[in-house]
């Protein structure tokens, strides 16, 4: 529990020390621009696929489900509601855990090991300001991107679905989704998106860095990473359902 | 020049360093011998602020080494790491040409790195390969390359020579003993190898059971009756340092 707590605490500090390196130049943009093409770019195709799958499946559920009450004609307003409040975050944020944390906490924890990481300071070069920030930065900003297209794509699976299997004619669902959207819809979805990519890079770079030694240290880091990170980002997500929407 | 009093550094209960005393001047090259895992790396990591003693003093030029004064000091030091520690990511000219990438050599940063790597014998067209691609005693040359690559004040060489063949071993030595000589840097180098002390030495200390056990100019090193630094210097397993194994 003492340890728990001690462990809480370095986090704190370490999230504290990230963020004040932001001010404190030089500012290292060539590792900020590899970054963002690393997390936002490569992570379109994961993102896409899992949104569109989730949309249609949606799409499906609530047709049968809502058959029981014969209330099938919710399924754009759900769709759209669920997937942009709900599952578009939190399902880009696992994927952004599982693909962005592993590899920030393996390749840290590999140059921790290595003596990379001291290497980098005998060269003067602050290993926050080179490694931590550039990545934690890219995903705070990238994620709200990926959280919007997840959202588009994931309402498209649902919009295929239902026009192609179910019935629905294509015009009326998409004049439904839209109507019933509202701007808080979509602001609290991006938010959620900002908190869960800084939440996912700075839980693997945290990990990497406090990596015990030797190939198991590497294994630990990663594994213990994405736990951590899958963990804070559902904990976080409830909280700030609970702040947008309670009333 | 650098001062050591007192270092002590302990690992989870293993006492590693229990009260080195040490000091290199200015432009002198002093090897560090003795046994493996005996401390050496785990010293000048202390030197470097990469580790902070649990007792003692470092100061260089008469300042302590702090981590508020370890920035200032490291913009003069270089660093060959035992494990060469290159950055995979980077290809080879820019692991060497690091610190001139972000120094106002910038624009001549890849022209000075080949220029490095021809001196510790690689040839230009490795440049643009990773450090996984070069075989472990290439990687080595690199990690040199890249300690001396910005002309620091003070170098610190872990075994430069490990794993390299004995031509390239001499080359190296050489071009360490060049530095010295004729740059007037300040080297500070570990190393196993009787040769390397034999050609890079101006003074040499042994580290033994914690603290530094002989130390003295290498003419001396010949003369000196301390059992235990004949011994490591004639490599014979009987008396008075035990051979574990
Ligand atoms: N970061 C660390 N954490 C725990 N123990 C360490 C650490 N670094 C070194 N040690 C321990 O300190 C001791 C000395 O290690 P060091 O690497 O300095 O030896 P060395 O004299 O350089 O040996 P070699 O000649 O084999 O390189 C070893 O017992 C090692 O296990
Ligand atoms: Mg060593």
């Amino acid at each position: 529990m003492l340890g728990a707590l001690a462990a809480l605490g370095r986090f704190a500090i370490f999230t504290g020390q990230t963020i004040s390196h932001l001010v404190r130049p030089p500012f290292y943009g060539g590792a900020f621009g590899q970054a963002l093409i690393q997390i936002g770019y490569f992570s379109l195709p994961v993102v896409g696929l899992t949104a569109f799958f989730t949309g249609g499946a949606l799409a499906l559920q609530i047709y049968s489900g809502g058959a029981r009450f014969s209330a099938e004609a919710v399924v754009p307003q759900i769709v759209a509601i669920g997937m942009v409040r709900e599952l578009g975050p939190v399902l880009v944020g696992l994927m952004i855990a599982a693909r962005v944390t592993s590899s920030i906490a393996a390749e840290i924890a590999t140059m921790k090991v290595t003596e990379q990481i001291d290497a980098l300071v005998t060269l003067s070069t602050h290993p926050m300001k080179y490694l931590t920030l550039p990545r934690v930065l890219a995903a705070t900003l990238m994620m709200p991107l990926l959280v919007a297209v997840g959202d588009t794509i994931g309402i498209f699976g649902g919009y295929l679905v239902s026009t192609q299997r179910l019935g629905f004619n294509a015009a009326s669902y998409m004049q439904n989704t839209v109507d019933f959207l509202e701007v808080l819809d979509i602001t609290s979805s991006l938010a959620k998106g900002a908190v869960f990519g800084f939440s996912a890079a700075i839980v693997g770079c945290y990990y990497g860095m406090t990596s015990d030694r030797g190939a198991m240290g590497v294994g630990r880091a990663t594994k213990g990473a994405v736990v951590a990170a899958s963990v804070l980002i559902l904990a976080a997500n409830f909280f700030l359902t609970e702040a947008f929407f309670s009333t | 020049m650098i001062t050591l009093s007192g270092i002590h550094k302990t690992f989870e209960g293993n006492p590693v360093l229990r009260g080195v005393d040490l000091t290199v001047g200015r432009g002198e090259s002093m090897v560090i011998i003795g046994g493996s895992g005996s401390g050496k790396s785990v010293l000048i990591k202390c030197i470097l602020g990469l580790l902070t003693p649990d007792a003692g003093q470092i100061t260089i030029d008469g300042a302590a080494m702090t981590p508020k004064t370890q920035a200032g000091f490291l913009d003069r030091f270089g660093m060959l790491f035992q494990g060469g520690a290159l950055f995979d990511s980077l290809p080879v000219w820019q692991n060497v040409a690091f610190r001139l990438l972000r120094g106002p050599q910038k624009a001549q940063a890849r022209e000075i790195a080949v220029a490095k790597l021809a001196q510790v014998g690689l040839t230009a067209d490795i440049a643009d390969r990773y450090p996984s691609e070069l075989s472990g005693g290439m990687q080595k040359r690199v990690g040199l390359a890249r300690a001396i690559a910005a002309d620091p004040e003070v170098i610190f060489f872990d075994e430069p020579t490990t794993g390299l063949d004995p031509i390239m071993a001499g080359v190296i030595n050489d071009l360490i003993r060049n530095v010295v000589t004729e740059l007037g840097v300040t080297a500070i180098t570990i190393t196993h190898d009787m040769t390397s002390v034999d050609t890079i030495a101006d003074k040499v200390a042994m580290l033994h059971d914690g603290k530094i056990r002989w130390t003295g100019t290498k003419s001396a090193m010949g003369t000196a009756d301390d059992p235990y630094l004949t011994q490591f210097i004639s490599g014979t397993t009987d008396r008075p340092i035990k051979a574990r194994w």
